[in-house]
């Protein structure tokens, strides 16, 4: 079936040129065309930083936002999310080695009797791809993993995720136990899963409801701003 | 197929009520969120059996068994993997007793929901042992006495499949629904017509298909209106929400009243579903409400989208997928790059 025209060499187009069909490889989920779009760029002396917000977060945010729109769903941005998976398996090592920066450290889960992992997946891999670093608690979280990750890893958000009717409201019990012990401003508390919206975020004192994982990031970058700036007022 | 109770219901019936909620009326119940409602089939199994009797006393013609989250992937979570056959058993049995003790031809259906996990190749399920799971789980209730298997809000088409094929070796009728709660589809992108297309396609068809959960009350029946528009012959299954969750004194509570899904029955009828009912946040108050509207209000015409948002709402999203409005996938740029 190859048709000889259509072939593209990666390595012939131009910065911008390989940069819009990253863009186009990371939304059809080609996760080989991006790892070898990553090595080209940093091969023409990109920052990795560069490569990471430029290429593939770029890419991300028009899947996530196609994501949002209803035009994409959960199986095309599985995809998307391993091929840029593997282009930041690439940047990872680099970026630590020259210190780019990371805007905030979240710990994310699913709750206690909930199994479903592929919103929270999506999230993490998105905000990663946006800068963040994760710290992934996996399924099946009691209250004890959330706020001892959180306190060991010292990260600014916990997120949680449920996807059944009965498992929305142990995130409540998690918020509870923070009230309880103290440390609930200590943390911006995100929240998502299908069967949840704004309201019930609010009524269980969540910082916010994140309907999907385009909407985690923007949301979280926001409330991490607010945060510095009352940090530094204060 | 052999005759089987719902199968004879239909036959002599134009339409039949469903029950509510499970998870939401255990909470009610006493239920600490996290913990799984199948370990009381054995644990509690009183609170099973009112349950079960809140739909039958409510006139509900059929109930599905506590047994939801009973597949071993499932049951992993609460270290109950090795317990599949007792729990299943024991759900479909206290749901024998009491539809047996109503004196009336009550079906016990068996749900089997989803395994939560990804399949193939997207994630690690393999189409196989989606199969074996199903199958361990379907064994189980029909040695505990279900009329049929339930699979409900299942989003992939190919775990749709593996219960189909579960129930084939079951030798068990059955009856399948998806949860259309993204954009209109299920969250794998599957559409109501995909759904009404594929089921006609399986060697060992549903008795009866549709919608559960997903969004509100009135996307449902924008789906219940794609698979009418299928031309499909086969029963169309409507268990729609109460409304939508909310957090009150403590606990979840639907807004959806009574009254609405009322409505929304009857418009679920209109709309070409044969087999009604509600699913998260439907009590028994809203069933009383909803057979009485079936029985004394009159057949109307299939309602058109306008009619279903003025009665109960609006729709999630503008578009369900299915009539080419929809926002269209992003053109590439550049070219598709080949080998």
């Amino acid at each position: 079936m190859s048709d000889e025209e259509d072939d593209i060499i990666l390595s012939e187009l131009d910065d911008e040129e390989l940069v819009a069909q990253m863009m186009d490889d990371l939304y059809d989920g080609l996760k080989e065309e991006i790892e070898e779009g990553t090595n080209i760029l940093l091969e023409r002396g990109w920052q990795p930083y560069d490569v990471l917000t430029k290429a593939l977060v770029a890419g991300m945010t028009i899947v996530g936002h196609d994501f949002r729109d209803g035009i994409l769903f959960v199986p095309e941005v599985l995809l998307a999310a391993n091929a840029m998976k593997a282009g930041m398996a690439i940047l990872k090592p680099l970026l630590a080695e020259t210190g780019a920066p990371t805007i905030g450290k979240m710990v994310i889960g699913t709750v206690k009797g909930d199994i479903h992992d592929i919103g929270k997946n999506l999230v993490g891999m998105m905000m990663e791809g946006a800068g963040f670093e994760v710290v992934d608690i996996g399924i099946n979280n009691p209250v004890e993993n959330y706020l001892g990750k959180a306190a060991e890893e010292k990260a600014d958000i916990i997120g949680m995720s449920a996807l059944l009717t009965t498992t929305m409201p142990y995130m409540k019990i998690v918020i509870d136990e923070m009230v309880a012990q103290g440390i609930r401003d200590d943390y911006i508390v995100l929240v998502g899963g299908a069967p949840l919206n704004e309201e019930f975020g609010k009524s269980i004192g969540a910082d916010a409801y994140c309907r999907d994982a385009a909407v985690a990031v923007e949301t979280a970058k926001e409330l991490m701003a607010r945060k510095h700036n009352r940090a530094h007022a204060g | 197929m052999t005759t089987n109770a719902l199968s004879e219901l239909l036959s002599q019936r134009d339409w039949l009520l469903t029950d509510g909620a499970t998870g939401t009326t255990l909470f009610n119940m006493g239920l600490v969120s996290g913990d799984a409602p199948e370990l009381w089939n054995v644990e509690h199994p009183d609170r099973i059996r009112a349950l079960y009797q809140g739909p039958v006393d409510a006139g509900s013609d059929l109930f599905l068994t506590n047994s939801f989250g009973g597949t071993a992937s499932r049951l992993k979570l609460h270290n109950a993997q090795d317990r599949v056959g007792e729990l299943n058993r024991a759900a479909a049995e206290l749901g024998r007793e009491i539809a047996d003790a109503s004196g009336r031809k009550v079906v016990v259906a068996g749900s089997m929901g989803p395994t939560g996990e990804i399949m193939e190749p997207m994630g690690p399920l393999s189409y196989d042992s989606a199969v074996e799971m199903f199958h361990e789980q379907a064994e189980a209730l029909k040695d505990g006495g279900a009329d049929v298997l339930w699979v409900e809000t299942i989003s992939a088409p190919d775990e749709y499949k593996a219960a189909a094929r579960a129930a084939e070796l079951a030798e068990m009728p059955w009856c399948g629904t998806m949860s259309f709660d993204t954009a209109g589809r299920t969250m794998m992108g599957f559409t109501s017509a995909d759904l009404a297309k594929m089921v006609e396609t399986l060697p060992n068809p549903p008795l009866a298909y549709g919608a559960n959960c997903g969004v509100g009350a009135s996307d449902l029946l924008r789906t219940v209106l794609g698979f009418q528009a299928s031309g499909s012959e086969r029963p169309i299954i409507a268990k729609g929400n109460a409304g939508i969750p909310k957090y009150v004194d403590g606990h979840i509570h639907y807004d959806g009243t009574p009254d609405l899904m009322a409505d929304y029955a009857v418009l679920a009828r209109d709309s070409g579903a044969t087999i009604i009912g509600g699913c998260c946040g439907t009590t028994t108050e809203h069933l009383v409400r909803m057979r009485e509207a079936l029985e004394t209000r009159p057949r109307g015409e299939t309602p058109t989208l306008d009619k279903i948002t003025q009665a109960l709402g609006g729709f999630s999203s503008p578009s369900d997928g299915t009539d080419g409005e929809g926002p269209a996938r992003r053109e590439r740029k550049g070219r598709r790059r080949k080998g």
